[in-house]
Formats: C-alpha cells, sequence, structure tokens
C-alpha cells in the first residue's frame, strides 16, 4: 500500500513558524446553527460577481440558486438556508480592496427547508469530463484554500493542458489555520471520492494527496480510508512543516520537482493542485446534491474563548459564530480573516463568512517591532523567499516606481507569502509596499492600454472623417459635371420654372 | 619625407571616404524623422484634449518635431511626459504651463437633460460617445479620455466631468 513518501523536490527558502494549531485540533468540528439572517456576497470568488436572480420578499429554499454567473469567470451563489430575501444591498465584507460589496441578504425561518431536486444525481462515472465540468460549475464549486478561483474554469483551462498529476492540497502551511487538518481528519473518505472525481473530470490516473508532517493523526486517518476504497490511483504523500509550501506552486515544486515557469500556471508543468476542502464540497455535490452552502472555519487566536473548528453556512456573520466560540476574551484586539501571514485585519465583526474564509483569528495587541529602518542590503529576504525573487532589489525598484526593473525582477511572481517582512532586521513592511507596487504597475499597463485604444480611435475617426469630406468633394464634382453637360438649356428652363412658381 | 606624405594623404583618403558615406547617408537613405514624430506620440497620453493648442496628440507630436514647440504643453501627461520628452530629445525639461489634472476624469451626461442635439458626439476625439438626433446621447466610459471638448459645445450644459470610481 502507499505509504508516506519523502522522495521530495527541494522548497527554496521559507521559514519553520510557530504552528499554534494544537488549541483549534482538540475539539471536532461543531456545526454552527443557522443564524437568524445570513449575508451573501455576490463575489465570493475570482472573476465577475454573480447576478442576483432573487427579487426582494422573495421566499427562497436551502439549496436554491439565487444569483447566477455572468461573464466568462464566475461561480453561481446558493441560498444557504430556507427564508426570506429581505434586501440586496452593500454590506461591510473582508477583502483586500474597498469596505462594502452588494450582498443578498436573506432573514431565515428557521426551517432549513431544502430545495427538492427532481433528478437522482447522475453517476459522474458515465459523465463526459465537459458535462462534469458543467455540473460543477452550477455547484457554485470555487477554490477553498483560499483563492477562491471557481474550480470548473480551473478544470477547463487544465484540460486544454497535457496533465499528469492531481495534488489535492492538505498542506495547510500557514500558522493558527487548521480546518483542512480537521476536514481530513474526519472526512478522509470524501477528501479521496472528490479526487476520484477530479481524476476522471481530468482524464488522469496519478492524485498525489499532500499534508503537512504536523498533522500525523489526517495522515493515518486517510492512510486507512484510502486502504478501505483500495485505489491504487491515489498516492499519499508527506511534507515538512516549513511555511510556505502549501503555495500552490511551491507544493508542485516539492511533490514533483518540477518548477512553474514564471507567469504561468502549474498545468504548464503538467499538475493541478485543488485543495481538499474543493474535493470535498465536490464529493457533496456530485454525490448529495448540496451545493456548496457552508464550510469549515477555523475560529481561533487568543482573543477567543473556546478556539475550535466550525461548519458554518455561507453568510453567517463573525459576529455569530464567535459569540458561538464563547465571545471575545479581555485579550482581544485584533480581527483578522485568514491567517496571520497572509490574513486581511478587518474593523467590524459584521463582515459575513464567504467561500473564501478558511480563519477568524483574534489576536491580542502585537508589540511593536520598532519603527522602519533603511535597509542595510543584508540579503536575509532573498534567502527566504520561496519564488527566488530578491526582495531588496525589489524594495528598491518599488520605492522609485521603477516599472520596468519591477516586472524584469519579477515582482508579479511575489505571492505575497510574508517570510521577507519577517525576517527583515530593519522593519520593513516589504509584502505592504509590493502589493501597493503591484497595483502601480497593474495601474500603468491599464492607462498604457487606454491611451492605445485612445490613439486607434482618434486616428480611426480622422481617417472617417477625411473619407467623408472627400466623397463629399467628389459628388459635389460630380453634380458640376452633370450640370455641365445638361447645357445651357436645361439651366434656363429650370431657373424659368422656379420663376413661374414663384409668381404662382 | 615620403613618410609623412603617406600619412597625410591615407588621412585625408579615409576623411573624404567619411565625408562622402555620411553625405549619402544623409540624404538618400530614410529619414528618422517619422519615426521620431512615432516616438513622441507614443509618449503623450492620447488624451486628444487639444489643451496644447494642437488639433490631437499625433498633431502636437508632429509641431514638437518639425515646428519645435514647446514640449510642455501637455496637461494630461504631468511633469512625467515633460521630463520623458525631454530625455527623448534632449531639450530642457521646463516646468508645466498648466496643472495636471488629479486622477482620471470621464464626462458624464446628464441623460434626463440631453436633448440629442449631437454636438457633443461630433466633438469628441475618440467617438467615445453614442446617440442620434433627437435620442439621448451616452459617453462610453471606458474609451472616454476626459478631454472636455464635448462640454463648450452642449447647449444645454448637460455635460459634467467625474471622477472615476
Amino acid at each position: 500500500m502507499s505509504a508516506p513518501t519523502y522522495d521530495l523536490g527541494k522548497l527554496h527558502g521559507g521559514l519553520r513558524l510557530d504552528g499554534h494549531k494544537q488549541q483549534s485540533t482538540a475539539q471536532p468540528i461543531f456545526d454552527v446553527p443557522v443564524p437568524a439572517q445570513l449575508i451573501l456576497p455576490l463575489a465570493q470568488h475570482v472573476g465577475d460577481p454573480a447576478q442576483p436572480i432573487v427579487s426582494i420578499g422573495e421566499h427562497v429554499l436551502k439549496g436554491q440558486l439565487i444569483a447566477e454567473t455572468e461573464g466568462a469567470l464566475g461561480a453561481p451563489i446558493h441560498a444557504s438556508s430556507s427564508g426570506k430575501v429581505v434586501a440586496i444591498e452593500p454590506w461591510p465584507i473582508s477583502r483586500r480592496y474597498g469596505e462594502t460589496a452588494p450582498c443578498i441578504v436573506i432573514e431565515t425561518d428557521g426551517e432549513d427547508r431544502a430545495i427538492e431536486r427532481a433528478d437522482t444525481p447522475p453517476d459522474y462515472d458515465s459523465l463526459a469530463p465537459e458535462v462534469l465540468e458543467q455540473l460543477i460549475l452550477q455547484g457554485g464549486i470555487v477554490g477553498l484554500g483560499g483563492a477562491v478561483f471557481p474550480t470548473a474554469q480551473k478544470l477547463m483551462q487544465a484540460n486544454t493542458c497535457e496533465l499528469e498529476y492531481l495534488i489535492l492540497n492538505g498542506v495547510e502551511c500557514e500558522p493558527y489555520i487548521s480546518c483542512d487538518d480537521l476536514l481530513m481528519r474526519e472526512r478522509a473518505d470524501a477528501v479521496l471520492s472528490g479526487g476520484q472525481i477530479l481524476m476522471h473530470a481530468l482524464g488522469i490516473d496519478v492524485c498525489y494527496v499532500v499534508v503537512e508532517s504536523d498533522k500525523p493523526q489526517a495522515l493515518h486517518l486517510l492512510e486507512d480510508a484510502l486502504n478501505e476504497i483500495g485505489d491504487d490511483r491515489i498516492i499519499l504523500k508527506q511534507v515538512p512543516t516549513i511555511y510556505p509550501s502549501g503555495g500552490e506552486d511551491q507544493l508542485v515544486q516539492l511533490v514533483t520537482n518540477r518548477e512553474v515557469p514564471s507567469g504561468g500556471l502549474p498545468s504548464d508543468v503538467g499538475c493541478l493542485v485543488q485543495n481538499v476542502g474543493t474535493a470535498v464540497a465536490i464529493h457533496d455535490w456530485i454525490h448529495h446534491n448540496e451545493p456548496l452552502i457552508s464550510r469549515i472555519t477555523t475560529v481561533t487566536g487568543p482573543g477567543v474563548a473556546m478556539p475550535m473548528n466550525v461548519r458554518a453556512r455561507i453568510g453567517t456573520t463573525v459576529a455569530d459564530i464567535i459569540n458561538f466560540a464563547g465571545g471575545y476574551t479581555d485579550q482581544a484586539k485584533h480581527l483578522i480573516i485568514g491567517g496571520p501571514m497572509t490574513g486581511k485585519s478587518v474593523s467590524t465583526d459584521r463582515v459575513p463568512v464567504v467561500k473564501a474564509t478558511n480563519c477568524i483569528l483574534v489576536i491580542a495587541e502585537v508589540p511593536s517591532a520598532g519603527p522602519e529602518l533603511p535597509c542595510i542590503r543584508c540579503g536575509d529576504c532573498a534567502a527566504v523567499c520561496p519564488v527566488q525573487l530578491l526582495p531588496q532589489q525589489l524594495f528598491w525598484y518599488a520605492c522609485a516606481d521603477d516599472e520596468k526593473h519591477l516586472r524584469s525582477y519579477g515582482l508579479t511572481d511575489c505571492i505575497e507569502c510574508g517570510c521577507c517582512d519577517l525576517v527583515c532586521p530593519s522593519h520593513i513592511p516589504l509584502t505592504a509596499d509590493f502589493r501597493i507596487a503591484k497595483g502601480r504597475i497593474q495601474e500603468m499597463a491599464d492607462e498604457k492600454a487606454r491611451a492605445e485604444r485612445a490613439r486607434k480611435r482618434f486616428e480611426a475617426r480622422n481617417e472617417r472623417l477625411e473619407r467623408e469630406r472627400s466623397k463629399r468633394v467628389e459628388e459635389l464634382a460630380q453634380q458640376k459635371e452633370e450640370a455641365r453637360r445638361a447645357g445651357p438649356d436645361a439651366i434656363a428652363e429650370i431657373l424659368r420654372r422656379k420663376q413661374q412658381q414663384g409668381e404662382d | 619625407m615620403s613618410a609623412i606624405w603617406i600619412a597625410v594623404i591615407t588621412v585625408a583618403a579615409i576623411a573624404l571616404a567619411a565625408g562622402l558615406s555620411l553625405s549619402f547617408a544623409s540624404r538618400r537613405l530614410p529619414a528618422q524623422e517619422g519615426d521620431l514624430v512615432e516616438r513622441v506620440n507614443s509618449l503623450l497620453p492620447q488624451t486628444q484634449c487639444a489643451q496644447c493648442g494642437f488639433p490631437g496628440c499625433r498633431p502636437y507630436a508632429s509641431a514638437i518635431v518639425d515646428d519645435h514647440a514647446a514640449i510642455n504643453l501637455c496637461p494630461p501627461g504631468g511633469e512625467e511626459t515633460v521630463r520623458k520628452l525631454a530625455d527623448l530629445l534632449g531639450r530642457d525639461a521646463l516646468p508645466l504651463q498648466k496643472p495636471p489634472p488629479e486622477g482620471r476624469v470621464v464626462a458624464i451626461i446628464d441623460e434626463a437633460a440631453c436633448i440629442g442635439c449631437t454636438h457633443c458626439r461630433t466633438a469628441c476625439p475618440v467617438d467615445a460617445i453614442v446617440g442620434a438626433h433627437h435620442y439621448m446621447h451616452t459617453i462610453i466610459e471606458s474609451e472616454c479620455t476626459g478631454c472636455e471638448l464635448c462640454i463648450a459645445p452642449c447647449p444645454v450644459d448637460c455635460i459634467s466631468l467625474g471622477k472615476v470610481a
């Protein structure tokens, strides 16, 4: 049988961080009761926001489609419980840019009545990959590792490449977060079943389930589940506990020793990476007809009374979940959605849990590391950078707004893992600076593209005006020519007729 | 003595050959002028606002190259453009004559007030206004350069400038 293996590629840099995971892994996953109000943002995924198809006052059932995809990239949204749509309005949410976004607000009726589906789920084995992809799209399934890229479109894109390996990512390397760990412990069979469905959709025969070495229980339970189903296409792999080995490209490097090219995707080197949570969501949708309406999220940190993992309906507010976990402690100071390295600090706990919310972290006051000092060019940041960039050079160019060098030094390949921040002896907030610089160079590129379009439109318009002018000149000349050819008698005749008309 | 003459004649011959080939190159090979206009044009912001006094960015570019027009007449380009033009042309970077606008702006038509006169549509240098006679007009926001040329022709003053969110 497939035992965990160590034949791994090498990850450059990275850090061994304090896990802080044991607080939240001591208990099983608890279900948060359905809250009185559900807030469902229309943009919970990468791509275009979904378009609402329900109106205010309408009664909806659990699992009912309430917003559809529009455009090439997106995912639909389903009601997480039964109730009445009371508003479609901007609501505070947690995301990188902007404070609020349009949300569908549902007042639940407490019955939690599910929509009845007429057709029994078809056997996925009999479906063509394209049909299966469409089915996955309808389930509103997105990557649950944090990037929330619509899964169906990821599969469609990957299917245009030559694929070899499916990698199920159970690495979860960021401190405090343990939702995937608990998920693998409690639903190991569903993880493997999701992997089987994905393998069928992709037409590949090798699936690595990769788990970090600090999750021995999950690994053990996965092994048992694998022994039970006896599918020798699935291979368990264990990787050392180093942050950020759970990054998509980093994981590919570790597992297959292939480097994802700059600006490329894992599919360029024959791999497709999916989070274990996504695999379970696919299993639930394909086998049990349950769309993505809930997720497991870790509530933890010194600011939470009872750190734990909960299964919450999408749209439950963070306040409801923290209440469920015993409320805040005296130490609670900052609320972070996501992990301590890549998460976003939010100012209100009214924000809802969305498909991307893998962790709710409440931390105590962080002692200030000290003021930002000038860069001393020690190069520690370059040593830990998992993408092998030169953060000290990038910092230089970011300060100078030097787009050309920022690009040639690979700023767009920065995964914003935050390792360089942690090791910088001058306490320079490098990741934050890079994030701003990324926005800047994107802006510059947009501006350039806009100027190019304007130039083309301006030139096209000038050409058109010139064409119209020459056409008019031509017509005038033609009329003149006709009159001349008709001769003076005809002109006199016309003039005489005009005169007569005037007299009448 | 003859060694000196040989040297003088050799150097003179080289100088003559170089001079002839240079004069041939300057007369017969295609002039770089056209390219230079293109390069100057690519540095301009393509707003087509005519604030420089020329009817668009390309005409301004050829005026800079051919008639030695000043390089600090383009407010939308900002100091950055003046600096780049100065670098390219080897001229002094003078301060801008008018201050640059802050952030990207686009024209907005108050559609309730529009009478459908088509004057703004005719004025738009990048065809970013759609509308027909006696019908409401509207701006294609993604294509609008915020040049303000549509504001003056409007007989009912229903066009204003707005910041892009």
